[in-house]
């Protein structure tokens, strides 16, 4: 069925996968594929990015109609930071390793978020680096033994955790396994203004599947805790401000989010619950889910966006990219005056 | 001393001798004294009389303490190069008045902070006590401000010694402080209080003097890294990344300092400037906006350079547009932050790993970095590629006198950029449109930018293998085929860099037997050297490369002559190891002139180069 733009589901996807079958990756590819398609985004305005990486290459396998930009190991926070300021009106979707986000790209991973850099950031975290077979990365569990490379000493990095304290507005974790979720995080983060991040576990099914990696479809399957339902609820949806009746439900347990397009992110507690509109519940919420060794997923953190880097800049309305000639050349009265005062 | 200011060499040539309006001053001063407004009020009153001038300033990797040296050279010939000799030495500075007094050249002027603890024995110059504090206490001065204002003493004794009209003093004065009189008088009260002093208690002995004359009518004075930013604003620039880092900082401020030039209507701005957390995100982000769409641009010298290697290669190979000003300092390592070196010429040249070549453009005066300034932006485009523009620390930082700006005198060019509109007729005409496809047999594709609102305009960037149609591929033939048409592209830039400027030196154009080849800020030691030398009867025609990669006319100048020296500063003689290394030519006649030694160059440290070569049978 066409969506409002008149494409199919299948004019969202890309190149045939290259990625090992059974890639985590590759589930994840095809919720972009759906969210994109059902949110009727248009492809021309989408620019899809990524490091360097299995992870990375995936941009090839989703939207053809998109411009895309597969740039270098760790380093593609600037690069989108450089485009979406270079153009405001494009939609950047992204994509990268833990090895390339929690290693040789931390720290540009800290700054693109401490800059708000407007985009959807999704980290595909399988606690390995793939592409170069199988080493352990930052976010490897601690203690835990690989074929080659012995024993993991070291204790991992959270990289929602990272996000919240780095100023992320929104954060979540999700896992690949996990379609539904994954799609609707995605739909939402699309909305979100700002950089919205996503740590899915995408299990590498080559150098990382053994059940007792919390990195493996096994070990997801069987742990995975959703701290709630997600559902994405049209723009125009005004039931948050009123009585909300869900008959299971009781009203403490339904939070509702606006988002900066007007939709809604409608979230279904389960279980003990979470807020995350508040930052210290969701901090004490990751650490808990650390120590006990917990895959808590759904929206982790929730913030009314602050301003975006390129919010900062006081720039023109115009895309600076799209500015026409006589807007970027001043005029040669303009010289010979400045001449003037050298002189 | 630390700094070898003075050649050990004789002043063997009579023409390099002192003279009314064509001696040099060099000021000694402690860093971070405040200083730099008398040198540059001295610098702004000479260029006021009329008197070719120009400065350096020779400053520590410091903020305050450590001992700064500038120097001022007057030339009534409009020589604007450091000069060999520095014949007036203000001494101010306790830590280094010992071997300032001793490096004053034969025949030259001392003027000696009288409150330091000195010694003279030097029978052969002429030596001026200045008791500065006693002199400041003539006056009243506020407190916090008495220290930097103690600088105008020397001003004011320069004044009255070597022929300064005080009136002139205070227009500089006014200038500097932006036409606000308030800190002008006060500044001005110091100068006027030392004249007098000098009038009454200095008597003139020495022959060093200025006089009015005319020749610099219609100049302009201003550093080149101020020209470089008026440059790119002029050139459209709408994104600057960068990271501070000494001697480009300047650019990037002055591209802030000149912000009112790109307001739009309502006040916002025309251009993102983002200071980056690093070197590798500066290039990242100039290369995002770049691919996006936009002219952009970073400002850095070698280390930043360094850190953005392997990010310029990808820029490379996937050809996207951009421009790195490497405003060049000492290397190796952090090597002499703020001291100019023509080091990084054959590093950026190949930057990056595997088979990549750079277009570099040189500039060689504050002229030529606003007019490469906007230049590089449409190269950059037209080319698709990365493009360098190699400045230095004596261009970027010093003053300079300059003829005004030429206002760019073509269009903004954005080079194959397909719109909308363009894509859709191409594809009319063509019957298909594939990024890397060379339609024009000049190696250069077209391109569409993101956000283009045509169903046919996206493709995929990347920086590994792809075929023309931008599609991944590992065959060799797709490779080859790449690497050949960007080899293809980059011998089309051989016509798009501005070529070279030559000076022949007879009338007729016909070679001398000596050929001169050199680039940047030794243009004006040439020159100078040049001129000297013929009046010796020593003739040579000069080459001034501007840019790489080199054009058929380099071969055809070092062919026509027997003898071809390549003056460079910097250690390892970069410019004739790449020309060594790409000559056609079969017969090498290149003699490698090389010095860098911390300093700019003179005319005659050349003058004795190639005399001494000249000379070996
Ligand atoms: C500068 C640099 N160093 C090293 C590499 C080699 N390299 C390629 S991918 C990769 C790790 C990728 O791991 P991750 O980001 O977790 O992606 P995955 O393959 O697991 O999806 C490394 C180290 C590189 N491409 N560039
Ligand atoms: S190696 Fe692992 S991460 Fe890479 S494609 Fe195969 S399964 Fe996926
Ligand atoms: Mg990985």
């Amino acid at each position: 069925m066409p969506n409002a733009l008149g494409l199919e589901r299948t004019d969202y996807k890309g190149a045939t996968s290259t990625l090992c079958p059974g890639c985590g990756h590759d589930s994840i590819s095809n919720q972009i594929i759906s969210a994109a398609y059902d949110s009727d985004l248009p492809m021309w305005r989408v620019i899809k990015l990524s490091g360097i990486g299995c992870s990375s290459k995936t941009p090839a396998y989703f939207l053809k109609g998109s411009h895309g930009f597969n740039s270098v190991h760790g380093r593609m926070p600037s690069v989108a930071t450089g485009a979406t300021i270079a153009n405001h009106d494009l939609i950047a979707i992204a994509v990268s390793g833990d090895g390339d986000t929690g290693s040789i790209g931390f720290g540009q991973f800290k700054h693109l978020i401490r800059r708000n850099v407007h985009m959807v950031y999704i980290v595909e975290n399988n606690g390995v680096y793939g592409l170069t077979k199988g080493q352990f990365s930052a976010t490897a569990d601690e203690g835990q033994f690989l074929k080659y490379y012995g024993k993991n000493d070291l204790p991992p990095i959270d990289l929602c955790l990272e996000a919240i304290i780095g100023g992320a507005t929104f954060v979540a974790r999700s896992f690949s396994g996990d379609a539904k979720q994954v799609q609707t995080l995605l739909k939402a983060a699309l909305r979100h203004r700002g950089t919205a991040v996503l740590d899915i576990i995408s299990p590498c099914v080559t150098f990382n599947n053994s059940p007792d990696s919390t990195k493996s479809y096994p070990y997801g399957k069987e742990n995975e805790i959703p701290l709630h339902e997600i559902e994405l609820m049209a723009a125009g949806y005004v039931a948050a401000k009123q009585e909300i009746t869900i008959p299971e439900y009781p009203a403490e347990l339904v939070i509702e989010v606006e988002m900066h397009d007007g939709t809604f992110v409608r979230l279904k507690k389960l279980g003990e619950g979470h807020d995350p509109r508040n930052r210290a519940e969701a901090i004490t919420l990751l650490e808990r889910a650390s120590r006990e060794n917990l895959l808590l997923t759904g929206l982790i953190y929730y913030e009314e966006p602050r301003p975006t880097i390129g919010d900062t800049l006081s720039l023109t309305a115009t895309p600076l990219a799209r500015l026409e000639d006589s807007q970027i050349r001043p005029s040669r009265e303009a010289l010979d005056a400045l001449m003037k005062q050298y002189m | 001393m630390a700094i070898d200011m003075q050649p050990d060499a004789q002043m063997r040539w009579q023409r390099y001798q002192p003279g009314v309006n064509d001696f040099a001053l060099m000021v000694a001063t402690k860093n971070g004294s405040g200083s730099q407004t008398s040198n540059v009020v001295l610098i702004r009153s000479l260029f006021k009389m009329g008197i070719p001038v120009s400065g350096k300033n020779l400053f520590p990797s410091n903020i305050k303490g450590l001992p700064t040296w500038y120097t001022i050279r007057a030339s009534k010939d409009g020589y604007t190069a450091r000069r060999a000799t520095t014949e007036v030495a203000v001494a101010f500075n306790q830590d280094t008045i010992t071997e300032d007094i001793a490096n004053i050249p034969h025949g030259g002027v001392l003027i000696a902070n009288k409150d330091l603890k000195y010694r003279v024995n030097r029978p052969d110059i002429t030596v001026y006590e200045v008791p500065v504090k006693d002199i400041m206490s003539r006056g009243e001065f506020p407190k916090d401000f008495a220290d930097r204002i103690a600088n105008m003493v020397y001003v004011g004794v320069c004044c009255h010694l070597f022929g300064i009209p005080l009136d002139i003093a205070y227009e500089a004065l006014l200038d500097q402080f932006n036409r606000k009189e308030k800190p002008a008088r006060m500044n001005f009260s110091a100068i006027q209080l030392s004249y007098d002093w000098a009038k009454e208690y200095l008597e003139k002995r020495d022959s060093f003097r200025f006089e009015p004359m005319n020749k610099t009518q219609g100049k302009i004075l201003i550093e080149g890294n101020d020209a470089a930013a008026l440059g790119a604003l002029f050139g459209g620039v709408t994104f600057v990344a960068w990271y501070p880092i000494t001697p480009s900082t300047s650019l990037v401020d002055n591209i802030l300092n000149h912000l009112n030039l790109r307001k739009d209507g309502d006040g916002k701005n025309t251009v993102a400037i983002v200071q980056a957390e690093d070197e590798l995100a500066a290039v990242g982000m100039i290369i995002g906006a770049g691919w996006a769409g936009a002219r952009s641009m970073t400002a850095t010298s070698g280390p930043g350079v360094s850190l953005m290697a392997e990010f310029t290669g990808l820029a490379y190979f996937a050809e996207i547009p951009t421009v790195i000003w490497d405003v060049t300092r000492m290397g190796p390592s952090t090597g002499l932050p703020t001291r100019t070196s023509q080091g990084d010429l054959l590093f950026l040249y190949t930057l990056s790993h595997g088979d990549t070549r750079h277009i570099v453009l040189l500039p060689s005066n504050a002229e030529e970095c606003f007019e490469f300034g906007w230049k590089a932006l449409d190269i950059a485009e037209q080319m698709q590629t990365p493009v360098f523009v190699m400045s230095d620390l004596d261009i970027g930082m010093n003053v300079w006198l300059s003829n005004p700006f030429q206002y760019p005198d073509t269009p903004i060019n954005h080079g194959k950029t397909l719109n909308k509109e363009q894509l859709e007729a191409f594809l009319q005409e063509k019957g298909e449109w594939f990024r890397y496809r060379d339609y024009d047999a000049d190696g250069v594709g077209y391109r569409t930018v993101p956000g283009t609102e045509h169903p046919g305009a996206a493709y995929f960037t990347r920086g590994t293998g792809h075929n023309d149609m931008a599609i991944y591929s590992e065959r060799r033939e797709d490779w080859l085929q790449n690497m050949q048409r960007l080899r293809n592209k980059f011998d089309t830039a051989r016509h798009v860099v501005p070529g070279p400027v030559m000076r022949m030196s007879s009338e007729s154009g016909e070679a001398e037997a000596i050929g001169i080849i050199s680039f940047g800020s030794n243009d004006p030691a040439v020159h100078e050297a040049i001129e000297h030398m013929a009046a010796e009867g020593i003739t040579a025609d000069y080459m001034r490369i501007r840019a790489l990669p080199f054009s058929q006319q380099v071969w055809d100048f070092i062919e026509a002559h027997d003898r071809v020296y390549v003056i460079e500063n910097n250690f390892d003689g970069q410019l004739c190891q790449i020309l060594r290394m790409e000559s056609p030519l079969s017969r090498s006649n290149l003699v490698s002139l090389t010095l860098g030694d911390t300093l700019p160059m003179t005319a005659l440290w050349i003058h004795q180069q190639i005399v001494q070569h000249e000379e070996v049978p």
